[in-house]
C-alpha cells in the first residue's frame, strides 16, 4: 500500500518571541512617553463611548515581580467581550473590546475604563463567567503571558466557568479574580512566588 | 463591523521549545519576571480566536516613514536609510492581511528617546522611533526608516544590542498576538547578545535576521531589508470572509 504524500500542516515556524524591552511604550503608547505627534491619539486609550451598552467598570491593577516590586514598564492589553457577550472584531461606535495600558512610570499601576462583559460560550456550549483576556509584555519577559480576570462579584457564574475548572490547585483560583464590585475592581497580577498568577498557555 | 461568533478552529499549540524559555538567568531581568508553575492549556474558546481588528483609515500617510513622521517640516531624520519590507504570514505559509504591525527603534546612534535612556549618544531631534503599518490583502509590509545603532545595556559587564527593531503584531486571533527584534544580516553582535541568546535554536534566531534586499532598494535613496513575520496558524481558512472591510 502506498502512503499518500502531503503537504506539511505547518511548514513554517512561528516568529519567535523576543522581550519587549523596557521601551515598548515608544512603540506602543507613544504620547503617554512623551513623544507626541505621531499619532493623534494612543491605540486602546478609549473602549467605552457615552452610548456603551453595558455597566461601566473601572479596573486597576499592577505587574508584580518576584522581588515584589510592581513594573514600570509593562505594557497591558486586554481584550473582551461586549455587554451581550458577543466579541467585537472591528471597533465600532459604542465599544472596540480591546485595550492597551502602560504601567505607570512611577506607581505600576495600569488602569482601563471598560464594562463588564457578558458571557461568551466555551466550544462545548456551557457558558462561560464573564471574564477579561489579558495579555503582558515587559523587558525581561520574553514571551507575552496571558491570563485572565474574573470578578469576585461573579462567583456563581465563576463556580461553573469551564476555564476556571481546569485549574487543579484549587488555592490557585482567586488569582484570577479581580476583588471589588459597584463598577470598582483592582486586580494585581504576580509573575512569581506564593501567589503567582496563573497563566495559560491559550 | 465584522464579528464572528462561530466558534472556529483551534490555532495550533505554541512551539514553546523554539520560542525563548521563561527563565533564562544569562538575560538578568528575567529572572524575577518568568512565571515558574506551568503554563495551563484548555484549547482555544473566541476569547482565544477572536481578537481586535483596524482598519486602514486609522493609518496616517507618514505613519510608516520614520525619516519624516517626527521631523520638522523640511529636515529627516539622521542615519542609514533603509526600507524594511516583509510579508505576514501563517504557520501554513498563508499571508494574514490587514493586521497591524507596530514598530520602534533607537536611533542610528543607538539612542531611545525614552527618559530613562541615558546613553550618551544623542538624540535626533527629527527622529522620534515609532512607526505602524497594516499588512495588504496579500500579507505584504513596507517601511522606511534608518538603520538603529548598537548600543550598550547593563547587563553583563559589556554587553551590547545588535542593531534590531522591535516589532508588535496583530493576528486575527488574540492567541497570535506577537512582540519580536528584527536583527540585520551580518551583524557580529547578534551571537553575542544575551537576549538573541533566550532563543535556543540557531535556525529561529535566523528567522529574525532580516535579509539585504538590493531589488527593493531605492538607488539613490535608501537600501532595503526583507523581513517576513509568521503568526500562529490554525486547521481551517479561518478569515475567508473576513478579509474585506477592516
Ligand atoms: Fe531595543
Amino acid at each position: 500500500m502506498v502512503t499518500p504524500i502531503t503537504p506539511p500542516l505547518y511548514p513554517l515556524k512561528e516568529s519567535p518571541s523576543q522581550t519587549a524591552g523596557p521601551y515598548v511604550h515608544i512603540g506602543l503608547t507613544p504620547n503617554f512617553c512623551g513623544i507626541p505627534g505621531v499619532y493623534a491619539n494612543d491605540l486602546g486609550t478609549t473602549m467605552v463611548g457615552e452610548n456603551t451598552k453595558g455597566e461601566r467598570i473601572t479596573l486597576e491593577g499592577r505587574v508584580i515581580d518576584g522581588g515584589g516590586n510592581p513594573l514600570k514598564d509593562a505594557l497591558v492589553e486586554i481584550w473582551q467581550a461586549d455587554a451581550d457577550g458577543t466579541y467585537k472584531t472591528r471597533a465600532e461606535p459604542g465599544f472596540s473590546g480591546w485595550g492597551r495600558a502602560p504601567a505607570d512610570g512611577e506607581t505600576g499601576i495600569f488602569r482601563f475604563e471598560t464594562i463588564k462583559p457578558g458571557r461568551v460560550a466555551f466550544p462545548d456550549g456551557r457558558l462561560q463567567a464573564p471574564h477579561i483576556n489579558v495579555w503582558i509584555v515587559a523587558r525581561g519577559i520574553n514571551l507575552g503571558l496571558n491570563t485572565r480576570i474574573y470578578f469576585e462579584d461573579e462567583a456563581e457564574a465563576n463556580a461553573g466557568d469551564p476555564v476556571l475548572a481546569r485549574i487543579e490547585h484549587r488555592d490557585r483560583v482567586p488569582t484570577l479574580i479581580a476583588k471589588g464590585g459597584n463598577g470598582k475592581y483592582s486586580h494585581d497580577i504576580h509573575l512569581q512566588g506564593p501567589q503567582e498568577t496563573v497563566f495559560f498557555d491559550i | 463591523m465584522k464579528s464572528n461568533q462561530t466558534p472556529i478552529a483551534n490555532f495550533f499549540p505554541r512551539d514553546r521549545s523554539w520560542h525563548p524559555k521563561a527563565y533564562t538567568p544569562d538575560y538578568k531581568t528575567s529572572v524575577l519576571r518568568s512565571p515558574s508553575r506551568a503554563l495551563i492549556a484548555f484549547g482555544n474558546s473566541l476569547s482565544e480566536t477572536t481578537g481586535p481588528a483596524f482598519g486602514h483609515d486609522m493609518i496616517g500617510p507618514l505613519d510608516n516613514d520614520l525619516v519624516l513622521n517626527f521631523a520638522s517640516p523640511g529636515m529627516s531624520a539622521i542615519g542609514e536609510r533603509v526600507i524594511v519590507h516583509g510579508r505576514v504570514l501563517d504557520e501554513r505559509g498563508q499571508p494574514v492581511p490587514n493586521v497591524l504591525i507596530e514598530f520602534w527603534q533607537a536611533n542610528a546612534g543607538g539612542r531611545y528617546r525614552h527618559k530613562k535612556d541615558g546613553y550618551l549618544a544623542p538624540l535626533d531631534p527629527n527622529f522620534g522611533g515609532c512607526g505602524r503599518t497594516l499588512s495588504g490583502d496579500d500579507g505584504a509590509f513596507a517601511f522606511r526608516t534608518i538603520r538603529p545603532g548598537p548600543y550598550p545595556w547593563p547587563n553583563g559587564p559589556n554587553d551590547w544590542r545588535p542593531a534590531h527593531i522591535h516589532f508588535s503584531v496583530f493576528g486575527h486571533g488574540f492567541a497570535q498576538r506577537l512582540i519580536t527584534q528584527m536583527y540585520f544580516e551580518g551583524d557580529p553582535l547578534i551571537p553575542r547578545c544575551p537576549i538573541v541568546r533566550t532563543i535556543n535554536d540557531p535556525k529561529a534566531i535566523d528567522q529574525l535576521t532580516a535579509r539585504l534586499d538590493m531589488n527593493a532598494s531605492a538607488p539613490m535613496d535608501a537600501l532595503a531589508y526583507r523581513f517576513d513575520i509568521v503568526l500562529r496558524g490554525s486547521r481551517s481558512t479561518l478569515f475567508e470572509n473576513r478579509l474585506e472591510g477592516n
